[in-house]
């Protein structure tokens, strides 16, 4: 594919050809508000609150590709008047209750609302007043109809990115809504839990339970499974209080399964392990790890001299990652010994 | 069958197919008599199977030769009977014609079928009575006379009411799959789109797009298979165009869709059916099948070696499913949605593949085109705009019921000449053409010649084709709150702006008719409008505002008076009216006391009468009930009503309620 040169607000770009013009703006740092786009899902072209005049005609950026010598204005009249009545449009239906809203100062509403400029008296009339229930079925993830403004990302997310498909659009003109089959509560549906959808809602329309925010964050690996996805732990106060995925990492671009996402709470488990256990006199005491270790050297070594190398054998864990299989593997083989195997198979 | 018939059941070349019409055209004049019977919806509605089944039995009764399908042999036939389609004069129904003479009869009754027979069988006379009566009393004998019909030009229309759908040999009478036969003997596909562009059809399914150049592009896009859709969903309210011709004359269609396959190289045709025209589902289905009996669909159809063959859908009721990209994605199982264009559906249409997706009209009209002519069509109609238009005439109008005229007439001589007018002396006030999403024009704009561009230019469009005439009575924000119902009701939900703008507008409109208009309302309204024309995905959004644009644009004074005077000029708001009674015209006779179903009204003897705002709910029972010479009781509206009503509590302390005003 070749490349094109068009020109948003006077600047020259060079783009790829059939990148979006939104696409092309942001690689050139050039911003343009919008709400239902997700750079890791197929543009929508739903909100229209990314519309920008190429070549005199209203379109959306987000949708839209990037023509030779085209020429685009992300502002003037008509493209703030519809940017900004799709922004009201939007935040008609949507219960702002910011400072309250664990969202806050992420929110891609407040965010375009900051940029276009609304007029908060123009619609208030028909603000939409009744709240509808939340659902509040699923352990890890609570969806707030009142704030959700039907980019419809959260579908996408789940057909595109899962292929769970455990969400879709249901009804039809004012009363459509994000719903399961037969619009049952996320729980009673084939969701997953992964969380995939919640991370790029926009708004706060799906947020963590119990979510708070972090004081900083540690970068690592998920200890769940040999894929190795990299997250970054959210800690407060010592204690992991969120997890993401490492949008860097090779192995997983950011995405985690429902026990990565949200399986930490063990970390904290009063009853987990945090020192080594020797047993002495049939009663498991707690070691140091110096201790512990000795203990195990000196006994590998008397059973090697009585039975030869072979007799020691190694049993590793799905719950570890590959490298410290790989390392276990080794340090056994070092050992001698050639029997090795893995918690899975027993 | 007849043993002829069983031999040919299959015509074998185009030649064949051309003998075959002669010899139906020769069945057809040995019927001495025929009764044709409209057995379209309105006249069914008003008892027209009683009357088919009364002719069916009295000349059974007379032991006559009786005619239920047309026979190729035997002896002359004394009488047929026949049910059709809708003959379009709805209004007058059940219509009875009988041929060959072509007298209508308007009105017909079981009792009255008695008399037609003897007229016609016996004494060879008219029954003057159930002929179509001007205004000024004289009478018509036939279709021609009358003016409803005189007007018009019938193309797509032109068989329906003419022949028993149920029956090929009639429609092949009549010139039936003869254009297919000139297509199949002596045109080239790129000779048949090229007939089709040089004619300059436009795409009656509302945008208006050049037909053959949608063919050209569908035959130019690489892939296969490539499918031709003909979009039945009609879901307008009131229109019921597409709905006729399906069930009066299908095979116009069905040949349509096949010279369309040939032209673009499609072998394989969706019938898309709304599923609430059952009879139009099951006409359908018994005219393919006739037709593939016939070989003039299926495989080597005429013996020429083209294949092509079709396959009816039963769409599930929504609106927007007309849209085409939403028809395909129901298609596909998928929900019904309209995805933006381009791709258009002539580059990724049904599974992905090129299709075309034309209107049931534009396919109707195929056929006449290939076999009159690309430039007998060009000289009807207007040049941006050839050929004629169908319409679902409605509202206030005496004539209503389903017309075809040519492109360029004038709103004034389809309201006037062929719908007869504003009917209880009422004047007209607007025009809403175009469906839901149309514009209503005014008086002003009357004599505007009809077309494609004019309409649009005019703030309204051609849309599918309904039409409906507004009295005065209508007022201008009701009836754009009423359209804007309708589509905020349809809209799929998809895109922002037509989701939450158009409901927004309704809630606007609300509160006008409610006399919480705001001054900034008319201002707003027409910004959220031209947004959401320019920002929503699919037509319905782009032109969801129309009627409240052109109300604005037309009949802004209504709209002000509303928000400034607290108004309706109409006096159709229930909100901004009150019912009045006059104390010096009324003279007590107590008539609308009794009469108010909630006893809002009080007086005694030789007292005017009052009417208690608090209590009255508006019904108008009253208004009707006192008599015509005393004329006591009115709507007022607006300062009028304010001063009235307050005068009135002034001067009578027992009225002490407030809450109307
Ligand atoms: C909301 C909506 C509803 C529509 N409904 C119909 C319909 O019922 N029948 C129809 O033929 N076209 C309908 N259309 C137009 C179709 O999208 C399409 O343009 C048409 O079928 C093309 O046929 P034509 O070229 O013969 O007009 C609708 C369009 C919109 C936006
Ligand atoms: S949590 Fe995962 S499976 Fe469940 S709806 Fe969201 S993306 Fe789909
Ligand atoms: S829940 Fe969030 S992601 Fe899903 S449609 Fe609503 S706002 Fe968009
Ligand atoms: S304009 Fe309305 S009907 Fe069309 S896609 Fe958008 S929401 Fe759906
Ligand atoms: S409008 Fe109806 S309710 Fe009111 S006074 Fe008249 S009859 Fe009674
Ligand atoms: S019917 Fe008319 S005249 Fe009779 S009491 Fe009522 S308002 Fe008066
Ligand atoms: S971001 Fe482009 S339409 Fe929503
Ligand atoms: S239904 Fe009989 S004339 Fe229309």
């Amino acid at each position: 594919m070749g490349t094109i040169r068009f020109f948003i607000d006077g600047r020259e770009i060079t783009v790829t050809e059939g990148e979006t013009i939104l696409e092309a703006a942001s690689k050139n740092g050039i911003y343009i508000p919008h709400v239902c786009h997700h750079p890791d899902l197929k543009p929508a072209g739903m909100c229209r609150v990314c519309v920008v005049e190429a070549d005199g005609l209203l379109v959306p950026a987000c949708r839209a590709p990037a023509a030779a010598g085209m020429v685009v204005k992300t502002g003037g009249n008509l493209v703030n008047k519809m940017q900004r009545l799709a922004v009201e449009l939007l935040a008609t239906n949507h219960h702002d209750d910011c400072l309250a809203c664990g969202k806050n100062n992420a929110c891609k509403l407040q965010e375009v609302a900051q940029y276009v400029g609304v007029d908060k008296q123009r619609l208030t009339r028909f603000q939409a007043q009744e709240l509808r229930p939340v659902d509040d079925s699923n352990p890890f993830i609570s969806r707030d109809y009142n704030k959700c403004i039907l980019c419809g990302i959260c579908v996408r997310a789940c057909n595109e990115i899962t292929c769970i498909e455990a969400i879709d659009y249901a009804f039809r003109g004012y009363a459509a809504k994000i719903s399961t089959l037969s619009d049952k509560p996320l729980q009673d549906s084939k969701c997953t839990s992964c969380g995939e959808c919640m991370v790029r809602c926009p708004v706060g329309a799906l947020l963590p339970k119990g979510g708070v925010q972090a004081a900083y964050e540690v970068k690592t690996v998920c200890p769940y499974c040999g894929c190795g996805c990299g997250v970054y732990l959210s800690v407060r106060e010592g204690k992991i209080v969120g997890v993401r995925g490492d949008r860097e990492s090779k192995v997983n671009e950011g995405e985690l399964c429902v026990k990565g996402r949200f399986g930490y709470s063990f970390v904290n488990h009063a009853e987990r392990l945090t020192a080594p256990l020797i047993k002495r006199n049939g009663r498991f005491e707690e070691a140091s790890w110096d201790e512990a270790l000795d203990l195990v050297a000196n006994k590998f070594r008397e059973i090697q001299a009585e039975y030869g190398p072979e007799s020691l054998g190694g049993l590793s864990s799905a719950r570890v990652t590959n490298e410290d299989n790989y390392l276990f593997q080794k340090l056994l083989r070092s050992l001698g010994s050639n029997s090795i195997d893995h918690c899975a198979r027993l | 069958m007849s043993a002829w018939n069983s031999r040919t059941e299959k015509v074998d070349s185009p030649t064949e197919l051309a003998e075959i019409a002669a010899r139906c055209r020769a069945a057809f004049a040995r019927q001495k008599s025929r009764f044709v019977v409209c057995a379209g919806p309105a006249c069914l509605a008003m008892d027209a199977l009683g009357v088919l089944e009364e002719f069916r039995e009295l000349i059974a009764r007379r032991g006559l030769h009786l005619d239920v399908e047309l026979l190729f042999e035997g002896a002359e036939t004394q009488a047929a009977v026949v049910g059709s389609g809708c003959h379009g004069f709805c209004e007058k129904g059940p219509l009875v014609r009988v041929e060959p003479q072509g007298v209508l009869y308007t009105k017909v009754k079981v009792a009255d079928v008695v008399e037609i027979l003897e007229a016609a069988l016996d004494h060879g006379k008219i029954v003057e009575r159930l002929l179509y009566h001007n205004p000024d009393g004289s009478t018509c004998l036939t279709e021609r006379e009358v003016p409803f019909y005189s007007g018009q030009q019938k193309i797509a229309l032109k068989r329906c009411g003419l022949i028993d759908p149920e029956d090929i040999r009639e429609y092949i009478a009549h010139g039936g799959y003869l254009a297919l036969a000139k297509v199949l003997r002596e045109l080239t596909p790129a000779q048949v789109i090229d007939t089709i562009q040089r004619s300059g059809l436009r795409g009656r399914g509302g945008a208006g797009f050049p037909t053959g150049d949608k063919w050209a592009a569908c035959r130019e896009v690489r892939g296969e298979p490539k499918y031709v859709i003909c979009n039945g969903d009609e879901g307008d309210p009131g229109a019921f165009m597409d709905r006729s011709i399906l069930e009066a004359d299908p095979h116009s269609v069905i040949e349509g869709m096949i010279i369309a396959g040939y032209a673009m190289g499609a072998k394989q045709g969706i019938l898309y059916v709304r599923a609430e025209y059952p009879l139009a589902v099951a006409r359908v289905h018994k005219a393919l099948q006739q037709a593939r009996h016939w070989q003039l669909l299926g495989e080597n159809i005429m013996g020429c070696g083209f294949n092509f063959d079709l396959e009816v859908f039963q769409g599930a009721g929504a609106f927007v499913c007309g849209e085409e990209t939403a028809l395909i994605a129901s298609l596909e199982g998928k929900r019904g949605w309209p995805r933006p264009k381009p791709p258009y559906p002539s580059q990724e249409g049904l599974w992905g593949k090129p299709t075309c997706i034309n209107n049931v009209k534009t396919l109707a009209t195929v056929a006449e085109i290939i076999t009159h002519g690309a430039d007998w069509f060009r000289d009807i109609g207007t040049s941006n705009s050839p050929g004629t238009a169908v319409f679902a005439l409605a509202g206030q109008i005496k004539n209503s019921g389903l017309i075809e005229v040519p492109m360029g007439i004038t709103l004034r001589e389809i309201v006037y000449a062929i719908g007869g007018g504003v009917p209880n002396n009422k004047a007209f006030k607007a025009i809403q053409t175009g469906g839901p999403s149309g514009g209503c024009l005014p008086e002003a704009l009357l004599d505007l010649e009809v077309d494609f561009g004019s309409l649009r230019k005019a703030g309204a469009m051609m849309g599918s084709g309904g039409m409906i005439v507004l009295d005065e009575t209508t007022c201008m924000v009701d009836i754009a709150r009423y359209f804007l119902e309708f589509t905020v009701h349809e809209s799929c939900g998809q895109c922002n702006p037509c989701r939450n703008g158009i409901y927004q507008m309704l809630h606007i409109l609300n509160a006008i008719t409610a006399g919480k208009g705001q001054p900034a309302d008319l201002a707003l309204l027409e910004e959220m409008g031209q947004m959401i024309v320019a920002g929503s995905i699919c037509g319905l959004g782009k032109t969801a505002p129309n009627p409240v644009l052109t109300a604005l644009r037309y009949f802004r004074p209504e709209y002000e008076a509303h928000i400034h005077e607290q108004a309706c000029p109409a006096l159709k708001c229930k909100e901004l009216i009150a019912y009045w009674i006059n104390p010096e015209k009324c003279v007590a006779c107590g008539l609308c006391r009794k009469a108010c179903p909630v006893g809002a009204i009080s007086g005694e003897r030789k007292v005017a009468h009052v009417i208690n705002q608090s209590i009255c709910t508006k019904c108008g029972i009253c208004l009707e009930t006192c008599p015509g010479k005393f004329s006591a009781i009115s709507k007022v509206t607006g300062r009028q009503r304010t001063e009235l009503l307050a005068r009135e509590l002034r001067g009578f302390p027992h009225n002490l309620a407030t809450d109307g005003l």
